[in-house]
């Protein structure tokens, strides 16, 4: 079978049957093999591409590229602005925002006279006091408000509220999960922190595709500093902005080695995603190739029946072309050849939907899905895999309906004989 | 030279047996026209296709020029085949993708000659047959006679030691026929062994011996 002879005739003729085939025929075999290679790479693309984006989501609005929070055991940062003064030197780092936690209690409607009975308008809620300038530049807050308006500086008694605490935006009913009712920017709430209470404006409510930041309360630092009581400048987390280029994992590091560790947690974005996440990650990376196998099957099949019917419509030529001395050898080679050259030709034109369409416009425009911004993951190696994998499959599914055909007695090919 | 001895076919169709060929004895010599004539279901077209290797006797012989055929494997003979016979079909057999010159030029690439020189040698014989003008034209832009002339170049370009034709006027008018059956008589006039089967009277009567097959069996050699 593999001489250079069956080759080259193989070719040959692959060549001139497709050349001089029905641009239709030519064409939808082309649309499949494109379908195919599509469904290939998007489904799990786009099963990756969901988790990606809340994993973007959760970087870009929460922990930034690198996440520093206090110790286990730790109820903040010890030393913070030690930590702080090496942040500030560090000339890798683009922003930073070191973030004050407080557990709060925040009542709405607490201005009614309520019968005993009646089960208050509260919630429980992480108060997170930001320095409201630097946050931005991390997480971007400004860009995620529902209603309202941002934080100033030194804003006094003024606060930001997460979706996730307000029924307007979070309607569940839960006897564990509570939400606040009738809230919306420009209402009075009180907040009470350690059995400090004060009266609190909402200034904007934010919704986020991170429920950490949908879930808290912000404010600005001084503030809530003034509110509990804190003067030793010690904060809870910091988050933090690498310049463009600059390696997370290596500045993490440099952080560790100047003692850092010794006070803080000091994380990458990727060491910060919660357990959930790098689950889901997992769960849909094997869905996601479960779906590619599929897709690899229904792949073969396709190319199987395109090819079969191919062959034999023509059985009749393939018997004249064995009768008059073509070895069978060289026929299977043109249907191999012509089944390669329909894969690689629907698999290019898939890589240039994929990357020339798809990925630029989902980047653009990620589908929003309710816990992410969804976009397609498509790595040039693994697309080039399932090329790979897919060419595989064709010259398998191209080879063994071509050899059931040449395989038939000659003279009933010829004649068209069962 | 051809020789089969005693060659029987028969052909199953669930229980039902049709025997086709009943025992036929024949030689040819190198350089002879001999037409296989027979009413229809007589077994000329059986006969030629066990003769030509396209088909698998149930028992008998098959000598070509000295080759105990009928003991070859499929390989052995699709390879003589290629080399040695060449055919002419009923219905031109002529492979669609393929232009005129692409069609006689396949085989010579079978047999590892250089596309150029494939493409020379095709050239010449689709000359020889008056289709100089069309070689580029694919069957479906030639006419009934112009593709069984394309066949027979693709039948002749390699010199075969036997041209074997399966009712090559069937399909064509009368002045096609006898345009074909001009080149047979002429390629036989240069020394070229043909076996021909044929229904019709006045062109077997231009081979040199008519075969009347009934039956199965040769029922009469009839020298022109």
């Amino acid at each position: 079978m593999f001489s250079f002879i069956n080759y080259r005739l193989g070719l040959f003729l692959a060549i001139r049957q497709v050349r001089r085939a029905s641009l239709w025929t030519n064409a939808l075999i082309v649309v499949v093999m494109t379908l195919t290679f599509l469904n290939l790479v998007v489904v799990s693309g786009i099963l990756v591409g969901l988790i990606q984006g809340a994993v973007d989501a959760v970087r870009v609005e929460y922990t930034s590229d690198i996440f520093i929070s206090t110790l286990k055991g730790k109820t903040y940062i010890e030393n913070s602005p030690a930590v702080i003064a090496v942040l500030d030197k560090e000339p890798r780092i683009e922003a930073f925002s070191p973030r004050y936690l407080q557990s709060a209690m925040l009542e709405a409607d607490y201005k009614i006279q309520h019968k005993d009975t009646e089960i208050l308008n509260t919630v429980s809620a992480s108060v997170a006091g930001i320095d409201p300038i630097a946050e931005n530049k991390i997480s971007g807050l400004s860009n995620i408000l529902v209603e309202g308006s941002y934080l100033a500086p030194g804003d006094f008694d003024q606060i930001l509220l997460g979706s996730y605490l307000t029924k307007k935006y979070f309607p569940i009913e839960s006897a564990v999960f509570n939400t606040l009712e009738n809230v919306s920017a420009g209402t009075k709430i009180r907040l009470t922190i350690n059995g400090n209470v004060r009266e609190v404006t909402v200034k904007g409510i934010t919704k986020s595709k991170v429920d950490e930041t949908n879930m808290r309360v912000y404010m600005d630092a001084s503030q809530l500093r003034n509110l509990i009581g804190r003067g030793d400048y010690n904060v809870n987390e910091i988050a933090i902005k690498l310049k463009p280029g600059v390696d997370p994992v290596a500045l993490r590091d440099a952080l560790i080695a100047q003692g850092i560790g010794q006070m803080a947690r000091v994380q990458t974005f990727t060491d910060a995603e919660p357990k959930f996440i790098k689950d889901m990650i997992m769960t849909f990376a094997i869905l996601g190739n479960i779906f590619s196998s599929l897709g690899l099957v229904v792949a073969a099949i396709t190319i199987f029946i395109v090819i079969f019917i191919n062959a034999i419509t023509r059985r009749k030529f393939i018997g004249i072309l064995k009768g008059i001395g073509i070895s069978g050898h060289a026929i299977e080679l043109s249907y191999i050849f012509q089944s390669i050259f329909y894969a690689i030709v629907g698999s290019a034109l898939g890589l240039v939907i994929v990357y020339g369409l798809m990925v630029p416009y989902l980047n653009a425009n990620p589908i929003d899905f309710p816990f992410s911004d969804g976009i397609l993951v498509a790595p040039i190696s693994s697309s080039l895999l399932r090329l790979s994998l897919l060419v595989l499959s064709t010259i398998i599914a191209g080879y063994l309906p071509a050899r059931m055909i040449v395989r038939k007695n000659t003279l009933d090919s010829i004649l068209g004989r069962n | 030279m051809i020789e089969v001895k005693n060659l029987k076919r028969s052909f199953q169709d669930g229980e039902v047996v049709t025997t086709v060929l009943k025992g036929i004895d024949l030689r040819v010599e190198t350089g002879e026209f001999i037409a296989i004539m027979g009413r229809s279901g007589a077994g000329k077209s059986t006969l030629m296709y066990q003769m030509s290797l396209l088909d698998e006797p149930n028992s008998g012989e098959i000598h070509i020029d000295d080759n105990d055929v009928h003991n070859w494997s499929l390989e052995e003979k699709t390879k003589f085949r290629l080399e040695k016979l060449g055919y002419v079909f009923q219905d031109y057999a002529l492979i669609p993708d393929l232009t005129a010159l692409e069609n006689v030029a396949v085989p010579f690439l079978m047999r590892g000659m250089k596309k150029k020189n494939a493409y020379q040698v095709a050239t010449e014989a689709l000359a020889r047959v008056g289709l100089g003008e069309h070689l580029n034209q694919l069957p479906s832009q030639l006419s009934g006679g112009e593709q069984q002339r394309a066949s027979i170049a693709r039948a002749i370009a390699h010199r075969p030691n036997i041209l074997f034709a399966d009712e090559p006027t069937a399909n064509l008018d009368n002045e096609s026929s006898r345009m074909i059956m001009d080149i047979f008589v002429k390629l036989h006039n240069e020394g070229q062994t043909i076996i021909m089967v044929t229904h019709e009277e006045p062109y077997g009567k231009l081979a040199q011996k008519i075969i009347r097959l009934d039956d199965g069996k040769i029922i009469k050699i009839e020298k022109n």
